[in-house]
């Protein structure tokens, strides 16, 4: 087979055939950082810095995917939140939007032309799109309605909303999603390919089925038949065999999966209907020789590569600052070995 | 389990306040303190162990351990109240303003009989140490949810110093979950992942150290 493009590799995959080779998707943004040079605030200032780190980090490991996502934190703040900032993670959302006495009516959603932080991802989303053109997909990243009021109200106040609340919960959707949809949208309009849907709560680890069936799955199908381009949903290393189904109903081309899924029933699960994107350990990957590298991802490939639909990734979305570089060297090393199709056999550890 | 231990987990798990009160009651009104210990303690054990399988949700655990925190609260004390000078566990969340593990530890902890001191969240490792170590908590436990959070664990650690009496340092949270190491790699004394790990951990190191 002759050798795809970047985009073709992740458009065959993601139609459930085999392309060249599994497709690579390493989020290495906040390693923009290091690479060149900088502070992570003094970083994220600037579109042009994540734009240049993200294309040599691109180049470096070969990776099929471009991320135009700065951080989680960034829709936060753009609702009036204050991110606080560290020296070698991603920035973190302070205190809830909302004290906990405040009423949901008092949440004002961002304007997305006077919001400066979410100005400069779409001012990088389209620099790297004049960058590339057609060859690299870019991913944007949007947090669902449904996951979001994590940082809105606080984790217990929005378990007590979700289960004590639902007329309370009804009116936050009815804010959430619109908001949610204008983001994704200003993402694909300004050059994404597609639409990361950032859905924690959707792991049956964080909220029982039954209970997202009623809720975050209903607040998907609402806010996808608002967003004009595809879109693939990430559980940011929760579980997901239980949910596979309501997601592929959702109308989402993949399913982010965690460490503690066994993807090789994933696999059988999704068969046809959802692209896998994981499941490599990116916190275990801090102590990772190359040659456990190598054995992860003959493994996760050796699970989940046959027949396309695979996209390697870490389970979380994000690779932590600390992995050492020749451990992500030797992980894109490893897929051009052990990821050309057709695949070698490869024994399958425990 | 007997019936009624049955009953009160399904009534938990469904959020049926009025049934969970009931069955308290019911066990209160036999006069035996240790029949709504028999009831609240295993439960939540149950539930906790359930969630760690990967069969319960967390939002299932919050909740159960809320609602057992109002009942006890509402229908008075069901422990002896402990001594005066009985030891005191510390627990906090470190940088995150997440509260939701924290919450489950101090009800877990609560249902087991144990006093307890809430540190807040979104506290500075020497912050936390240095309460810690004022206020000579034999016990400090501590949540995180993020892994940058939990790496800084490290400097927690080493704030509260070397000294023999200095407090026993317990992790948990989402990035020790996902990476068995991280807990040796910030120098933790032990690492759990549910309420019920939180009180067994308690009972071991407070024996531990009474016996040195």
């Amino acid at each position: 087979m002759r050798p795809l493009s970047h985009a073709e590799r992740v458009f065959t995959a993601l139609s459930h055939r085999e392309p060249d080779r599994v497709p690579l998707a390493l989020n290495l943004v906040l390693r923009g950082a290091r690479e060149l040079g900088m502070g992570i605030r003094e970083y994220f200032q600037r579109p042009e810095n994540i734009v240049e780190a993200q294309l040599r980090l691109q180049a470096r490991h070969d990776s099929d995917v471009l991320f135009g996502f700065f951080h989680a934190a960034l829709e936060y703040e753009a609702w009036g939140g204050e991110v606080v900032f560290a020296e070698d993670g991603p920035p973190n959302s302070g205190l809830p939007l909302l004290p906990r006495s405040a009423p949901l009516s008092s949440l004002r959603p961002p304007h997305i032309p006077a919001s400066q932080g979410l100005r400069k991802v779409l001012e990088a989303t389209a620099a790297m799109k004049a960058r590339v053109g057609e060859t690299l997909p870019i991913l944007g990243v949007a947090l669902s309605p449904f996951s979001f009021p994590v940082m809105q109200l606080g984790f217990d106040r929005y378990l007590e909303l979700l289960l004590e609340d639902r007329e309370g919960f009804r009116r936050l959707m009815d804010m959430n999603i619109p908001a949610c949809q204008a983001w994704a949208n200003a993402q694909l309009a300004a050059g994404a390919s597609a639409i990361v849907y950032f859905d924690p709560l959707a792991s049956p680890d964080l909220v029982p089925r039954e209970l997202y069936r009623a809720t975050g799955y209903e607040t998907a199908l609402r806010t996808f038949a608002g967003i004009q381009g595809p879109t693939v949903t990430l559980l940011a290393s929760g579980r997901s065999l239980a949910v596979l189904d309501d997601l592929a109903a959702t109308g989402t081309l993949g399913v982010g999966v965690g460490v503690h899924d066994d993807l090789g029933r994933v696999k059988a699960a999704c068969q046809g209907r959802l692209t896998i994107i994981g499941n490599l350990n990116g916190l275990a990957m801090v102590g990772w020789t190359p040659q456990e590298a190598e054995r992860q991802v003959r493994d996760a490939i050796a699970r989940a590569g046959a027949g396309g639909g695979f996209i390697l990734c870490d389970a979380h979305g994000e690779i932590p600052w600390d992995v050492p570089d020749d451990t992500l060297l030797a992980v894109a090393e490893a897929v051009r070995t052990w990821g050309r199709y057709p695949l070698a056999e490869s024994p399958v550890h425990a | 389990m007997d019936s009624a231990q049955v009953q009160f987990e399904r009534a938990l798990l469904s959020m049926d306040r009025i049934h969970c009160r009931s069955l308290l009651e019911e066990a209160l009104a036999q006069g035996d303190l240790g029949g709504v210990e028999a009831l609240v303690g295993p439960a939540l054990n149950r539930i906790g162990d359930r969630w760690e399988a990967g069969e319960l949700a967390l939002t299932q655990v919050y909740m159960a351990g809320r609602i057992c925190e109002d009942l006890l609260s509402e229908l008075g004390p069901v422990h002896p109240a402990p001594a005066a000078g009985s030891p005191v566990i510390g627990v906090g969340t470190l940088l995150d303003q997440h509260q939701l593990g924290k919450r489950i530890v101090l009800a877990s902890l609560k249902a087991g009989g144990f006093r307890v001191l809430d540190y807040g969240q979104g506290l500075e490792p020497r912050e936390l140490a240095q309460a810690a170590l004022r206020d000579q908590v034999p016990i400090l436990m501590v949540s995180v949810l993020m892994a940058a959070s939990a790496r800084r664990v490290r400097e927690l650690r080493d704030a509260l110093g070397e000294g023999p009496d200095r407090p026993r340092l317990v992790v948990g949270g989402a990035p020790f979950r996902l990476d068995p190491a991280l807990a040796g790699a910030v120098k933790a004394d032990a690492v759990g992942h549910t309420g019920l790990d939180a009180v067994h951990i308690a009972q071991r190191i407070l024996e531990e150290t009474c016996a040195l």
